[in-house]
């Protein structure tokens, strides 16, 4: 007869209760994890979405995402012509508002040259872009369908296909339109002042309609990324930057923040419930002293007591784990930003969550071996 | 059992115990001596805070003398200092405790509360459960054997907890105040129970009492005063 078992089951309703309120915490940790990982992950996903190996932006910067980058358009002629270099295309990025049915959406525009890298890589539902003018590919999560016309800029667009987890990394879906329109979107939308000089030609900044943000390119599977990126800086007024340059930027200087705002407030969470779980399953074992104290003086040995202890203690972070995984799984699609949990998330909260509840239990073993088994008996 | 009759149980030599130091001293015990025999059964008699209780936790091991020789069936135990680590090996093995309340643990039912000293002591699960239901029937509360402790009444948690305190046939049995929850019926029951265990299983019986209708079923009434012992 397992006493640790019987305990329980004749405190069911009890365990139970102290396990769901255990599951909320642990589900509200794992969707702190999870939102984190989102974070990282929708972040990345601009980055990795086009499948290059090299990003070619204006030089002394770190552009396209984390700093702005203006290269001009012809460049990518250049690139492409590169030893290694099996693609190469020109891309532009842009966050705009857009109204659509009395509402405003804020798109994340990517303008990018069908035909060429930077495309999105599977289209949802729908078709690509066909047409070099006013066609449209959305993310699902703008809310927009096929068919659907929308204005950007003084141009109507029609939504031709859909895209699924392409957001960048303040979680704004993102649009894929041609190269073209989004030059022109670019000037449209430019404060006037500027839009002026751009007009006459003769101004200082480039004009938008001759200027991409970076130029994407594959390479060989044999070239050296590196190489080819120490190339390019030689040229004037460009820099190169490699995928894993990129992704370390992207996450260092527009996640690293939230990142670590998150992250502390995932470890004060994480200490929260650590000394939750202590406090329970002490609260736990000082319940049961006069009971152990019997157990003593009826002989029982200590690891008797201990195994009552422990083993409680471990199935009540178990089964609050594994209720607030469950509880997790089921409502993470609810949120409106992407929870992304990897299995090893899962684990390493469950061997903290055991770690925890051993410590915890070892703070009761030791008032439970401490107890004088004359309190048994009370008077 | 081989042991002749009048064989000693429990020898106390020279017992002190004092609580405290200084100003808050207290000397719950003063040099008592004291021997009991194989199926005899004594009262500890004596008013409060005269150190019934005292003596009886360091009979049952559960708490250490200041001084003197304290001797269970035939073995030393202490001797200014314990002679043995394992005190709670020699309760299971020797030893049965009755209550004033039951002290049953809530968890388990009635049988598995008797079921677990025979566990506990390396019996089956099956010769444990087996043994704890004739315990239960011999005591007459068998029909009880599935409840648990806080569906019973006062005297069928009392004959449980004493099932429980007889199941590893100890030599000796300590019980303060046995019979304060029971009716006179019961308790007259309850004594008549120990007296038989204690002749056929060549036990001996020290209770601690301040029921006076009980004082006849006892063969000797032993009187504490100020920690010292008088016949
Ligand atoms: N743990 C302890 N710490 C300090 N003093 C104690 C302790 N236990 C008992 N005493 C004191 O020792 C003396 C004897 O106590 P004991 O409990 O043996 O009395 P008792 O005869 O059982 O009394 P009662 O009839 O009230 O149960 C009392 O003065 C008591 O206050
Ligand atoms: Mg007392």
């Amino acid at each position: 007869m397992n006493l640790a078992y019987r305990d329980v089951r004749h405190n069911l309703f009890r365990f139970v209760l102290t396990c769901l309120g255990l599951s909320l915490l642990m589900a509200v940790v794992l969707a702190m994890i999870g939102i984190y990982n989102g974070l990282v992950a929708d972040a990345l996903n601009i980055v990795k979405a086009p499948k290059v190996d090299l990003w070619v932006v204006e030089s002394g910067t770190q552009g396209p995402f984390a700093e702005a980058s203006q290269i001009p358009a012809d460049t990518r002629d250049a690139v492409a012509r590169l030893h290694g270099v099996t693609a190469a295309g020109s891309i532009t990025y842009q966050t705009i508002e857009a109204p659509f049915r009395g509402e405003t959406l804020r798109l994340y525009v990517i303008g990018y040259q069908p035909g060429y890298p930077g495309g999105p890589e599977t289209i949802a539902e729908g078709r690509g872009l066909e047409r070099s003018h006013f066609e449209i590919i959305a993310d699902r999560k703008t809310g927009l369908v096929v068919g659907d016309r929308l204005r950007l800029g003084r141009d109507r667009f029609t939504v031709v296909g859909l895209v699924e987890d392409t957001m960048n990394s303040g979680g704004d879906p993102a649009v894929f339109i041609t190269l073209r329109d989004a030059q022109q979107l670019q000037t449209q939308l430019a404060p006037p002042a500027q839009r002026v000089l751009m007009a006459r030609g003769d101004g200082n900044g480039p004009s938008a309609q001759s200027t991409v943000a970076a130029v994407i390119a594959r390479l060989d599977p044999g070239a050296n990324p590196d190489s080819v990126a120490q190339t390019v800086r030689r040229w004037k007024h460009l820099g190169a930057l490699t995928q894993a340059d990129q992704e370390a930027i992207l996450l260092q200087s527009v996640v690293d923040r939230a990142k670590r705002q998150i992250g502390l407030f995932l470890g004060i969470l994480l200490s929260v419930s650590a000394v939750v779980i202590a406090l329970i399953i002490y609260t736990m074992t000082m319940e049961k002293l006069k009971q152990i104290a019997t157990l003593k003086l009826i002989g029982a040995p200590d690891r008797t007591i201990v195994g009552l202890i422990v083993q409680q203690s471990v199935a009540l972070g178990v089964v609050g784990w594994a209720f607030g995984l469950i509880l997790i799984l089921l409502i993470k699609d609810g949120f409106p930003r992407r929870v992304v949990l990897e299995p090893v998330n899962a684990a390493a909260l469950g061997a903290i969550v055991l770690g925890v509840c051993i410590l915890a239990s070892g703070l009761g073993v030791r008032a439970a071996l401490k107890v004088d088994p004359a309190t048994a008996i009370g008077g | 059992m081989s042991d002749q009759p009048g064989r000693a149980i429990v020898e106390i030599e020279n017992i002190s115990k004092h609580f405290g130091t200084g100003a808050a001293r207290v000397d719950a015990l003063r040099d008592v001596d004291l021997t009991v025999r194989a199926g005899e059964v004594v009262a500890l008699l004596g008013p409060s805070g005269s150190g019934k209780t005292t003596l009886l936790n360091i009979i049952g091991c559960i708490i250490d003398p200041s001084a003197g020789r304290l001797t269970l069936d035939q073995e030393r135990v202490f001797d200014d200092g314990w002679l043995r680590r394992d005190l709670r090996r020699l309760r299971l093995d020797k030893i049965g405790f009755i209550f004033q309340f039951h002290n049953l643990l809530p968890f388990l039912d009635a049988k598995d509360n008797v079921a677990l000293v025979l566990k506990m002591a390396g019996k089956s699960p099956a010769q444990a459960r087996q043994r704890a239901i004739e315990l239960l029937d011999y005591l007459e509360v068998g029909h009880r054997r599935d409840a648990m402790p806080a569906l019973l009444s006062g005297g069928e948690a009392q004959r449980v907890a004493i099932a429980r305190a007889l199941a590893n046939t100890p030599r000796i049995i300590l019980a303060d105040e046995p019979t304060a929850a029971l009716d006179s019926k019961r308790a007259g029951i309850v004594m008549d129970l120990l007296r038989k265990l204690a002749e056929e299983q060549d036990a001996c019986i020290i209770a601690v009492t301040h029921d006076e209708k009980i004082y006849d079923r006892f063969d000797t009434l032993f009187h504490l005063r100020d920690g010292r012992l008088e016949r």
